[in-house]
């Protein structure tokens, strides 16, 4: 395949930035998303061009750490996929692709597509932990936990923090990322002496972050890698009122 | 989530124990404010799309409902009593539910400073969405028309001195087509804004989970075809000489 990339190349957070097109060819379609812009980065190099930066780690869809604006969409048209997951073959051959980074106020830009998330984990900081002797992990039935409630906790455990939210939300609003932590600790047994204190600490460190409010848009569960459901925007907005009464 | 901060941004001030702006400086508080304001205002538009069916009850029915609104209370309370404490309520809730919208619109404006280059494509329900603000405008510069045409007949053709039944034939007459016409844009608006808003409100106080959500979903949408359905009858019955 043969592609043109428009794409956001800023040096650094002083630098204005700008859209730069490149011409990427003889592309496989079995190639990921990174993977396409892997060969991109080798030529740049040999050519004695600065690579475009991005973020990735696992580039199996686990840590969280990839993510860009794919043609308008967090992560890419494809569902419930990390931008490492994302395959060519969902690209048409000759197709032009607008790459740029998450783009919100909390996430600034480092170099081109890579934003500082430091933000994230300051509101994890601020109440995304429980306080408990932790040991060896505890017997599996010493503790009984409704098959719903730990249903739900698991499901929100699986929000890689990747920031998609963020960036497709028209709000900017870092909702279901802080839900997802606040579900996921406020429905288990060990949550519970906190979570109250949790759910205040964290929306306020979100609102001091600079992200935006929720307007149950629908957005950013619809580009969630992890399908992370609105339930979770629910229940934190439920926990919030009963704990700030 | 560890990013690879180049630069890291010192970490604000650890969170003071309390609510140090309170509840309403909060954006999750803010949305409560919305929400149980626009609750009030849903109700006051079922009791108002009600009452407005009175109309096919003919003059009589209609006029004698309004004087009732009048005198409600009375002689327990002087007239008027429970009408004006309506108003007020309901100024406070409008008044409220805008603050509450521009100051979270002003900080979802401040949360993305810099734009997409490509349109960022709705992949959720986008469209109603996207009319909340504006559409509210739309809503809220009707309302002012409205007042003045039907309340006050201040650009009514009956003026202030006829009947309400008279200035609600006279003010929706057929020659008065682009009047009925911005009433009906008007409660379209209405009708998007109850679609999402109804919705909205129920998650921002947490109660659409689970199983429930579908649920309250298909509530929002089916009652704001009522109420508009309701709301629209008024005038094209006028319009199509039911009601003269
Ligand atoms: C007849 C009058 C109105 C009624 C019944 C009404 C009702 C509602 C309700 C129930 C909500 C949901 C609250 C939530 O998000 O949890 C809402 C949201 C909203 N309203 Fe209104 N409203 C009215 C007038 C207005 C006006 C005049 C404005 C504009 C200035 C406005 C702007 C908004 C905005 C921006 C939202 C947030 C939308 C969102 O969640 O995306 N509304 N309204
Ligand atoms: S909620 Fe979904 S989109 Fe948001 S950070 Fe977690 S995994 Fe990413
Ligand atoms: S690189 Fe780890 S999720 Fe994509």
């Amino acid at each position: 395949m043969n592609l043109t990339l428009k794409v956001w190349r800023q040096n650094g957070p002083a630098d204005g930035g700008r859209m730069v097109t490149y011409k990427v060819e003889d592309v496989s379609p079995d190639m990921s998303f990174l993977e396409m812009l892997d060969v991109l980065n080798e030529r740049l190099t040999l050519e004695g061009d600065d690579p475009v930066a991005f973020d990735h780690d696992c580039r199996e869809g686990i840590c969280g750490m990839c993510g860009m604006v794919i043609n308008g969409v967090a992560h890419g048209e494809q569902r419930a996929t990390t931008t490492c997951q994302l395959h060519m073959r969902h690209f048409e051959d000759g197709a032009t692709i607008t790459i740029e980074p998450w783009r919100a106020a909390p996430f600034p830009v480092v170099k081109d597509l890579v934003v500082d998330r430091g933000s994230f984990d300051r509101i994890i900081q601020a109440g995304g932990f429980i306080s408990v002797p932790a040991g060896s992990a505890p017997d599996a039935h010493s503790m009984p936990v409704k098959k719903e409630d730990a249903d739900d906790a698991f499901d929100a455990a699986t929000c890689i923090g990747c920031g998609a939210c963020v960036a497709a939300c028209p709000n900017g609003s870092a909702s279901l990322f802080t839900a997802a932590k606040i579900t996921h600790l406020g429905l288990l047994p060990q949550g519970q002496p906190e979570r109250d204190s949790r759910v205040v600490a964290m929306v306020e460190q979100m609102d001091l972050e600079g992200f935006g409010g929720c307007t149950n848009t629908g957005e950013c569960t619809a580009v969630c890698p992890k399908g992370i459901p609105l339930d979770a925007i629910a229940q934190m907005n439920a926990d919030y009122l009963k704990a700030a009464r | 989530m560890a990013t690879k901060a180049v630069t890291p941004r010192p970490a604000p001030a650890r969170a003071a124990p309390a609510r140090r702006g309170g509840f309403l400086r909060t954006s999750n508080g803010k949305k409560a404010v919305m929400a149980v304001t626009g609750a009030v205002l849903v109700l006051f538009l079922v009791a108002h799309m009600l009452g407005n069916l009175k109309v096919f009850a003919g003059a009589e029915g209609f006029n004698s409902y309004a004087a009732w609104l009048r005198t409600v209370g009375e002689p327990a309370v002087p007239g008027r009593t429970l009408l004006t404490l309506a108003e007020i309520g309901l100024l406070a809730a409008v008044g409220l539910h805008m603050w509450a919208a521009v100051s979270l619109a002003r900080r979802a404006a401040r949360a993305r400073p810099v734009k997409y280059a490509a349109r960022r494509r709705s992949r959720a329900d986008g469209y109603v969405v996207r009319t909340m603000r504006y559409g509210g405008v739309i809503i809220a510069l009707f309302v002012v028309w409205h007042l003045l045409d039907l309340t006050f007949g201040t650009v009514n053709p009956g003026g202030a001195a006829a009947t309400p039944y008279e200035r609600v034939v006279q003010g929706f007459a057929p020659a008065r087509w682009w009047v009925t016409s911005f009433y009906l844009v008007a409660m379209a608006m209405v009708g998007l804004h109850l679609r999402h808003g109804l919705w909205s409100a129920f998650q921002t106080l947490g109660l659409a989970r689970g199983r429930r959500r579908r649920a309250l979903n298909v509530l929002a949408a089916a009652f704001s075809a009522v109420l508009v359905l309701g709301f629209v009858s008024v005038p094209l019955a006028v319009m199509i000489g039911v009601v003269k």
